[in-house]
């Protein structure tokens, strides 16, 4: 063996030594390509959707049905502005610039969340989204704050703190409304309707037909596998829909039996994965909306970037 | 124009939680200027109060020590055991010390 060689299979071993021993990677580390470039387009994916996000939610907020409504959308859709930031700031520890990421959005070759290629239809929606895709997110991003590579996991557990209010301002628009008139208890079951499949979706393909989910287990980055967290989330989330009215639009599901707290758990129905694919390969609802939409902002902010530069040169203030 | 690029440099985010406390590393942040890091610091990271002080440093100002050379640079540590007080013998019947 070439001495490079032996140098990268000992790499190797005190790499994966560390994993096993949940001590975290740190950006100067030495870290296997495969591992790098996982992380590269999980972490931009990850960061892309927080982003994106903000765009079907932010298509109610001069619509907010009060002023408390409203200061809570915007919050929270800053929120997400601030998980964005976190993450493009983890990525790019990675050795890839915050420009390149964004060109690879705008390019279509970084995908986001396809949930957010649905269509926000009223009031209704933001209660749904808060409450099962955050919710979705959230049960994720908890498992993820024990991710192998420390600056990622950083930026989950500081994303964590801050989604608790996200699902329960969502849950609390679908409770009022169930409260309310016969009218606003249609709107409610109507946005379960249409949110509950596409959040499913959120965790991605089973474990059986996931193509990057077997290394990312190995070294940690990912802690639990889709199905796992999907059925975690469906478990918690099934009896919050019973408690306020609303129906689980899935005529397949049913209990089977009771985890070690005594709560039910759920099997669920087939998801439409042909629909998954659809969407995820630019053919859902709003995908084109959404890159556009970012593009313009980028290309419109242009000339805020050329401001702060020549100010900074001008004034000498680095 | 070339450092219009990245939306500005990168610099490190410190934040003192409350007073006496050390201050902490938090993340990083883009910024063109000194004023705009801070400001940007502040509605990145202290949202919900979780400071009192913030400090904000170009990340390449930061001299740090790699990974490879840490066990060598770190070495003259390793054998000054007589450096804790664990390492000495007391008579008994001292209680506290
Ligand atoms: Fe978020
Ligand atoms: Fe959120």
């Amino acid at each position: 063996m070439k001495k490079a060689a032996i140098d990268e299979a000992q790499l190797l071993k005190e790499f994966e030594e560390k994993i096993e021993a949940e001590v975290k990677i740190e950006p100067r580390d030495w870290m296997p390509d495969a591992y790098r470039e996982h992380l590269i387009r999980q972490i931009s994916q990850h960061a892309h959707s927080e982003v994106i996000g903000m765009q079907p939610e932010g298509n109610w907020i001069t619509r907010a049905p009060s002023l408390r409504a409203k200061k809570i959308l915007l919050a929270k859709i800053q929120d997400e502005g601030g998980h964005g930031l976190y993450l493009y700031s983890a990525a790019e520890t990675l050795g890839v610039s915050r420009d390149q990421f964004l060109q690879w959005l705008h390019e279509g070759k970084a995908k986001y969340s396809s949930v957010f290629n649905y269509p926000t239809l009223n009031w209704a929606d933001i209660g749904a989204i808060g409450w099962l895709v955050d919710g979705a997110a959230i049960t994720n991003q908890v498992s993820l704050q024990r991710t192998s590579y420390g600056p990622y996991s950083r930026a989950m557990i500081r994303i964590c703190k801050e989604e608790s209010f996200h699902q329960r301002q969502g849950y609390e628009i679908m409770w009022k409304m169930m409260e309310g008139t016969k009218d606003q208890q249609r709107m409610a079951q109507d946005a379960i309707d249409r949110w509950w499949w596409p959040a499913l979706m959120m965790f991605g393909p089973h474990d059986t037909d996931s193509p990057h989910t077997s290394n990312a287990m190995k070294w940690k980055i990912k802690r639990e596998s889709n199905d796992r967290l999907r059925e975690k989330f469906i478990n918690k989330t099934v009896p919050q829909a019973e408690l306020i009215g609303l129906k689980v639009p899935d005529d397949q599901l049913k209990v089977v039996g009771k985890d070690q707290m005594g709560e039910p758990m759920y099997a669920h129905g087939d998801i439409d994965w042909d629909e998954f694919w659809r969407v995820v390969k630019g053919d859902g609802p709003c995908n084109k909306q959404r890159l556009d939409h970012h593009i313009n902002a980028h290309e419109n902010g242009k000339w805020v970037r050329e401001c702060a530069y020549a100010y900074q040169i001008k004034t000498n203030n680095q | 124009m070339q450092s219009t690029e990245n939306q500005g440099k990168l610099w490190e985010v410190f934040i003192q939680a409350k007073p006496g406390q050390p201050f902490k590393h938090a993340g990083s942040i883009h910024a063109y200027d000194k004023e705009m890091a801070i400001e940007n610091a502040r509605d990145v990271y202290t949202r919900r109060n979780e400071g009192i002080a913030l400090w904000v440093v170009p990340s390449d100002a930061i001299v740090a020590v790699t990974a490879s050379e840490a066990s060598s640079f770190f070495t003259p540590a390793h054998d000054k055991v007589y450096r804790h007080p664990t390492f000495y013998d007391l008579p008994d019947g001292v209680k506290q010390m």
